[in-house]
């Protein structure tokens, strides 16, 4: 029930926010920052009183009595549909990004959104609603209804308060998501149809779905079907057209969301779906895969140097780092895996701050050419400042939450294959390349005539406690990351057994 | 005729009754707001008698069949046919002087769609559907000015009137290769009939297809659908996408299968192609349109092609042994789900645009979201069902389809059944664009301010839409009994 009802707090919330519009055009972000804070709180609340997390301790993947919280209830009986929710480390280390990300993004709309405030917020609750869902349900239908409905809010916030180009931007992301998610959909209900085949009984259950017996065609079939289903929202090469599109016009919480949050639900589907459910397609896969996401990763890293728009650029490196992720799934070791967990984390500070700033310069100067800009450090030395330490965390400096997840994803590559771990560490070159040349075109340089006159253009106090608040995690990820290692370990290698013993045979 | 057959003919009787009063009321006072009240009572009494009817299921005469599914489908077209009601009764009153004739001519082709929902017979098929037809024609036509209507009644009846021809020969054909037009004596004959005059008989199945496929506008028989669609009276657009065509699949379906058609490997491939080419093309085509209910026609005509694969899944399940019991439970969702989704599509469009031709662009709906909330969010959530979107009832329906086809193998179609709903979305999503953009100011101008019982039609559909998606269950329950 809790989980169900950290999804209702959502719901219920974004209307009241809706409805709020009338007392103000202040009242709905107040209200929709409050809703936020509350699910978080009654989330964590809930984890204080389970007997101190010991249960994280030894969960077992297809045992549901294991995992740290369950919940199922008939919704379609007739085809074995129902509402099960569940958490495990992974899916709490992603709720609670989330719920932080959401309160950063309703910060980042606060003087942004200046028309029907109440909608814009009660859509960004909704997104926020539908990816907790994602993150939760083990139900594959439930999970693809989430996992559409999701879109729609994310979509009428980038056609509605998006920027000039946003009808392209917005069509071309709900195209690229919805057909991807049809994919899903066929691949879903194939596999539920070999199972009923097999088994006589029709259900969608995760723990049923889990040691289905497929041909060898069937299963590499389905299986691409779920991976080009993720892959498109990681987003990986060669699907990631939408991304710079769709980031680029979106608002700045709307480039919040999809950048911290929503990127993060396709590489949860990889480890959560893709791999354990077709663990022998997924293994002779894991080579395109790797490749893939190398190219990714170099692909990115040149594109986002070429961009002369802020966002486009933070926008494309995206897509480089999460080619990281890529290879961290598919190298399928512990190493990797805790890396990919941990670039999902840190990636989604360290962007979401980014957009953030693209954000705020967008809404003090009217534009996000870099070659507008130069010399903004003058005038906004606190904002320079914070961007500098996103720019650095970015590029993977070493004490802060990105390194330790590139690193540990190298890491693990290392084992699988040297040399593809030889190139993918050029991304780490190429990734200081356009961080800097990002921060010297924006912040350094020669002032612009024209920017003189900002007047009292730098951060504020609440720009600067969100920020603030972004640091200290990519700080404390970079110099203390055990706590979330340890959480998602148990997860991780329950995974990794329970491949190995499928394939064994 | 026994007292219990007469119970199991109460829809139709009362139907036919409430013509006869409407009739006999002309004759005494003309007034229309009379008229209107006997057709929405005619209407509720013969749904009423529905739910009674139920009790007495059986053959009535050789011409009908009075079964569960049946009797559903008929409770169906009798609701979508009070909303057409609700829809039309306020807008005939600029339209024409007298409309009392309308409501006849609604009861008469209602009536018509229920006869060829229940007929088992060749001859009970041709009955419902020239009475449905024939009244639809004139309906099409009823507005006095304009020259729109007129057009589209006459490109509607031309073509019609070929396609009822065909279909008679077609029939002919038949009879002669088997020598029964009742739809089981057909099955149980048509085998022997296709060893002695196999052409005859493919030849004649093949023209019955050509003659209800026109019904169903699906390619290569779509090309009236657009003009009929953009011409008609909006309320009767509706009445024509939902009962008309939802009648003539029920009756295809019966024929389809009590009539053993799906045995015939020649039958099935022209299926084949015909839905590939109504999902490609339908969709295809409703990209470029700029006038929304154009954009609904070729719409229709890419759902029509999406439940041939159901009826094409027969022909295999057959092969490879899947449930049977599943496919008739995805036609009776699907075809519900795309009557309610086609109601609240067409109730927004008349309510918004009204019989002003001008206002059906696409581009007369901008703004939308900010002036007629309730409006808009039915359009979007029928829009969105349209396209398959979770937590709608298009959502369930191709959950059906999907599995049917996986079920029964058809990769092909699948495979083009995705392709098609990739293109829909583009189009389906323009519609939605289209209402967020522009502010409030000059939206409220090109928009009439709220009328109650507009809000309340749209409000119930979209209901229904939404109840249909999460809910199914009871649905599924209803659709798995019959």
């Amino acid at each position: 029930m809790v989980m169900l009802n950290l999804i209702l707090i959502l719901l219920v919330g974004g209307l009241v926010a809706a409805l709020s519009e009338r007392f103000g055009e202040k009242v709905p972000r107040q209200v929709a920052l409050a809703v936020i804070l509350i699910d978080l709180l009654y989330l964590l609340t809930h984890l204080w009183g389970m007997d101190g997390l010991s249960q994280l301790q030894a969960p077992v993947v297809n045992d549901p009595a294991t995992w740290l919280m369950h919940f199922k209830t008939p919704w379609i009986p007739a085809f074995g549909i129902s509402i099960e929710l569940a958490l495990d480390g992974i899916s709490l280390l992603m709720l609670i990004l989330t719920l932080v990300l959401g309160m950063v993004a309703v910060s980042s709309s606060w003087t942004d959104i200046n028309h029907r405030q109440g909608f814009f917020e009660a859509n960004l609750l909704w997104t926020l609603a539908g990816v907790l869902g994602v993150f939760m349900a083990l139900d594959l239908l439930l999970f693809f209804l989430f996992w559409e409905v999701m879109l729609i809010p994310m979509y009428l916030m980038i056609a509605i308060w998006g920027h000039e180009n946003r009808a392209y931007a917005s069509m071309k992301f709900f195209i690229f998501t919805q057909v991807s998610g049809l994919l899903l959909l066929v691949s879903i209900l194939a596999l539920a149809g070999i199972n009923h085949s097999a088994s006589g009984v029709w259900s969608f259950s995760y723990f049923d779905l889990l040691n289905t017996h497929m041909t060898a065609g069937a299963a590499h079939w389905l299986m691409l079907g779920f991976f080009i289903a993720f892959v498109v929202k990681l987003p990986g090469f060669p699907f990631h057209t939408w991304l710079p599109d769709a980031h680029t016009q979106a608002p700045t919480a709307g480039s919040v969301i999809l950048a911290g949050i929503l990127l993060k639900t396709g590489a949860y589907g990889l480890i959560r779906f893709a791999v354990p459910l077709f663990p022998e397609a997924a293994i002779n896969f894991s080579g395109i895969a790797i490749a893939l996401g190398v190219v990714g990763i170099i692909y990115g890293a040149v594109l986002a140097f070429a961009q002369t728009d802020f966002k486009r650029l933070v926008a494309y490196s995206s897509v480089s780092h999460m080619g990281f992720v890529l290879l961290g799934v598919y190298a399928w070791n512990e190493l990797a895996l805790q890396g990919a967990v941990m670039q999902m984390v840190a990636h989604g500070f360290s962007t979401a701050a980014l957009f953030m700033i693209a954000g705020s310069l967008q809404e003090r100067l009217h534009t996000r050419d870099m070659r507008e800009m130069g010399g903004l450090w003058q005038q906004m030395p606190r904002m320079g400042a914070v961007t500098m330490f996103f720019i650095v965390a970015s590029l993977g400096l070493p004490g802060l939450g990105n390194f330790v997840a590139e690193f540990l994803v190298l890491l693990g590559l290392f084992q699988v294959d040297p040399w593809v771990t030889a190139i993918a560490a050029l991304g780490l070159i190429t990734g200081a390349i356009y961080s800097l040349i990002l921060m010297q075109r924006s912040f350094q340089g020669q002032p612009k005539d024209k920017w003189v006159d900002l007047g009292t253009a730098d951060f504020a106090g609440r720009e600067m406690l969100t920020m603030a608040v972004m640091m200290l995690a990519l700080i404390a990820l970079g110099i203390y990351p055990q706590p979330v290692l340890d959480t998602a370990q148990p997860v991780l290698q329950s995974l990794i057994e329970m491949v190995a013993v499928e394939i064994a045979p | 005729m026994n007292s219990s057959q007469l119970l199991a003919l109460m829809p139709v009787l009362i139907l036919s009754l409430s013509a006869f009063v409407l009739m006999v009321q002309a004759s005494i006072k003309r007034d229309s707001s009379v008229a209107l009240i006997i057709t929405a009572l005619g209407f509720l009494a013969s749904l009423g008698a529905v739910g009674y009817a139920g009790d007495y299921t059986q053959s009535v005469t050789v011409l009908m069949v009075v079964d569960h599914w049946g009797l559903f489908f008929t409770a169906l077209i009798l609701l979508a046919s009070l909303v057409t009601l609700w829809l039309s009764s306020d807008k005939f009153i600029l339209e024409a002087e007298r409309k009392e004739e309308f409501y006849l001519l609604l009861v008469l082709s209602v009536l018509g769609a229920v006869v060829l929902i229940q007929s088992s017979h060749m001859l009970g098929l041709l009955l419902g559907m020239e009475l449905m037809g024939v009244a639809l024609y004139a309906m099409i036509a009823f507005p006095e000015r304009g020259l729109l209507p007129l057009e589209a009644a006459i490109k509607y009846l031309v073509p019609s009137a070929c396609a009822s021809a065909i279909l008679l020969f077609g029939f002919a054909l038949v009879y002669a290769a088997t020598g029964d037009l009742s739809y089981a004596g057909m099955g149980a004959k048509i085998a022997d009939g296709f060893e002695q005059n196999p052409l005859v008989l493919v030849a004649g199945a093949a023209m019955v297809l050509a003659g209800l496929g026109f019904k169903l506008s699906v390619v290569p028989f779509h090309m009236w659908t657009p003009d009929v669609y953009e011409g008609a009276p909006t309320a009767i657009t509706g009445y024509l996408a939902t009962v008309s065509k939802g009648a003539v699949f029920v009756a295809l379906t019966r024929l389809y299968m009590d009539a053993q058609l799906y045995l015939y490997g020649s039958l099935t491939n022209a299926l084949v192609v015909i839905a590939l080419a109504s999902m490609l093309v339908g969709n295809w085509l409703a990209l470029r349109q700029e006038n929304i209910k154009r954009l609904l026609a070729y719409s229709s005509i890419a759902h029509f092609g999406y439940l041939l694969v159901v009826l094409i899944a027969y022909a295999f399940a057959l092969k490879v042994s899947a449930s049977t019991q599943l496919i008739s439970q995805s036609i009776t969702f699907y075809l519900a789900a795309y009557m309610v989704t086609t109601l609240a599509a067409f109730a927004v469009v008349a309510n918004v645009a009204g019989e002003d031709q001008s206002k059906t662009n696409i581009s007369a709906f901008e703004g939308l979201f900010w002036s007629r909330r309730i409006q808009a969010s039915a359009l979007t959530v029928a829009m969105l069902s349209f396209a398959g979107i979770p937590l709608t009832a298009g959502f369930i329906g191709k959950f059906y389809i999907i599995n049917v086809s996986i079920e029964s193998e058809l990769w092909l179609l699948l495979g083009t059944l995705v392709i098609g709903s990739a293109i829909a979305i583009y189009y389906y999503l323009r519609v939605v664009f289209a209402m967020t953009k522009k502010s409030l100011e000059s939206a409220e101008q090109d928009h009439k301010k709220n009328f109650i019982s507009q809000d309340a039609v749209a409000l119930i559909l979209l209901l229904g839409v939404l109840l249909l998606g999460t809910w199914p269950q009871p649905f599924i329950d209803l659709a798995g009994s019959l």
